[in-house]
């Protein structure tokens, strides 16, 4: 049983907001409108774990070590990712964005929050498959180093691919999965030409500003951590970001609908939430 | 006065849920929320049947989306479903907890904090111990802690590992819980 219960649950709520303030001043990650409950439950894990008895005693120990604060950062990440997670959306991806996508000579995009690279890897060998490759250049960004560092890696668990493999296949594939990589003892290390269009980057998309402008952005799966207001703001840097006419790719349980940028686009696919920016 | 009713359940919970919720009267005050593991397929279905059934609206629960009232809200398959302090919900991709995305403990561990001793927990039939902390947790927050009774039970082990961890303050019937519900909110 944890230190917090009803007696004092009020005073959690304090020290949380504390605690991001704290971790903003000192470390520049702002995670203060991030959702609280999942933060909750990773903060009194890592009290359980490092024999803390308040968050208190916590924030103390964040601000003196920098060394600890990393560890604590990699407690509050959610890093979960697939390749050709949601096969529907990269279906829909090849039937109505990929026509469009042909008729530039040039295409950007940026992929935001890509974690440890799974899903940049499936972009990039469908837009192989499609004959687009050579002409995109991708961006991909997440705030967590230790992850792009993975990501630019290439190498996964063999364990994982045949799961990939069945996503691969229902999401339109046009070979095997495993013509993409080589498989190494229990590793898997994904072919070099599917990197050299894509370059990976640290960026934060609530402290840092418009990255580069691009004709499309995929960012699945982040802003369902954030709260409605910060989801505004991250929303409006992806508009800033886009050419007219340009194409936004959010997670599938993720929405445009009742946010400022609602009336900015129009709607390419409703379930698989891929948008377009209007020309006005 | 109760805010909240969350049920958790697995193997056998749709045919539990086709019970309960049609017996629901239509005034019903509190908002429902239920996680069931129905592994990575889609909810749409059963929430269409059930709507039909039932004389409360059926949904299926997004983010940021505030808590009504009378609303019954099912966890998106592949999603952790979570409460707010604000009464509404947040989802998370977050790793399965006890095999299981949406995770009941998670669910009911975040229902707990959010309304503190004015929610109601349920464990259905299942087949696995995912609920039994939540239950505890809400339990140690003050709130209801009701089970199915196992024996009666389409899979035992979930209610049973809710009663053993948690030590519930109600078994039921299947049968019996609307009513219950019913009556406890009048
Ligand atoms: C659940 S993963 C999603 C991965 C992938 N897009 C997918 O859907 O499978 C969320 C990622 O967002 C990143 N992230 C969270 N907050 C961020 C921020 N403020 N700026 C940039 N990346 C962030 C995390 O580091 C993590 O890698």
């Amino acid at each position: 049983m944890s230190n917090y219960d009803e007696s004092n649950s009020e005073l959690l709520t304090i020290e949380l907001n504390l605690l991001f303030e704290g971790i903003y001043q000192r470390y520049g990650y702002d995670f203060r409108n991030y959702s609280k409950a999942h933060i909750r439950r990773r903060v009194l894990s890592r009290l359980a774990l490092s024999n803390l008895t308040t968050v208190t005693e916590l924030l103390d120990k964040v601000l003196r070590e920098p060394e600890f604060f990393k560890v604590f950062l990699d407690d509050l990440s959610i890093n979960v990712t697939e390749m050709f997670r949601d096969p529907q959306f990269y279906q829909s991806f090849r039937e109505n964005i990929v026509p469009k996508l042909k008729t530039y000579t040039f295409i950007k995009i940026w992929h935001a929050g890509c974690s440890t690279g799974e899903e940049v890897y499936s972009l990039a060998i469908l837009l192989h498959e499609e004959g687009l490759l050579d002409r995109c250049q991708i961006y991909a960004t997440d705030f967590n180093r230790k992850v792009l560092e993975i990501a630019k890696e290439g190498v996964y668990q063999k364990a994982e691919m045949e799961q990939f493999e069945n996503n691969y296949i229902k999401s339109g594939g046009q070979h095997k999965l495993s013509d993409y990589y080589k498989s190494m003892y229990g590793s898997v290390i994904l072919r070099k030409d599917l990197s050299k269009r894509i370059v990976f980057a640290d960026h934060n998309l609530v402290t840092d500003s418009v990255f580069a402008e691009v004709n499309l952005i995929m960012c699945r799966n982040v802003l369902i951590y954030f709260e409605k207001q910060l989801q505004n703001k991250v929303l409006n840097l992806f508009h800033e970001s886009l050419i007219p006419s340009g194409i936004l790719c959010l997670g599938t349980k993720e929405s445009i609908k009742f946010t400022s940028v609602d009336s900015k686009f129009e709607i390419v696919d409703p379930k698989q939430k891929i948008f377009k920016k209007k020309i006005i | 006065m109760y805010q909240a009713i969350v049920i958790g359940t697995s193997f056998g919970g749709l045919e539990a849920l086709k019970t309960i919720l049609p017996a629901l009267k239509e005034d019903f005050p509190l908002p429902i929320i239920i996680c069931l593991h129905i592994g990575e397929h889609n909810n749409e279905v059963f929430i269409r049947h059930l709507s039909e059934i039932c004389k409360l609206p059926v949904k299926e629960a997004e983010g940021n989306e505030p808590i009504l009232p009378g609303v019954v809200y099912f966890a998106p398959p592949n999603y952790h479903l979570q409460v707010e302090a604000d009464l509404s919900f947040s989802l998370s991709t977050d790793k399965k907890l006890n095999f299981s995305r949406p995770s009941i403990d998670i669910l009911f561990e975040t229902a707990a904090w959010a309304y503190k001793d004015k929610v109601v927990g349920i464990i259905l039939t299942g087949a696995n111990s995912d609920g039994a902390h939540g239950l505890k947790t809400i339990k140690e927050f003050g709130g209801k802690t009701i089970i199915q009774n196992p024996c009666h039970a389409a899979s035992p082990v979930m209610p049973r590992f809710a009663l053993k961890i948690a030590k519930p303050e109600v078994r039921l019937h299947l049968e019996e819980i609307a009513n219950y519900l019913n009556k406890l909110t009048t």
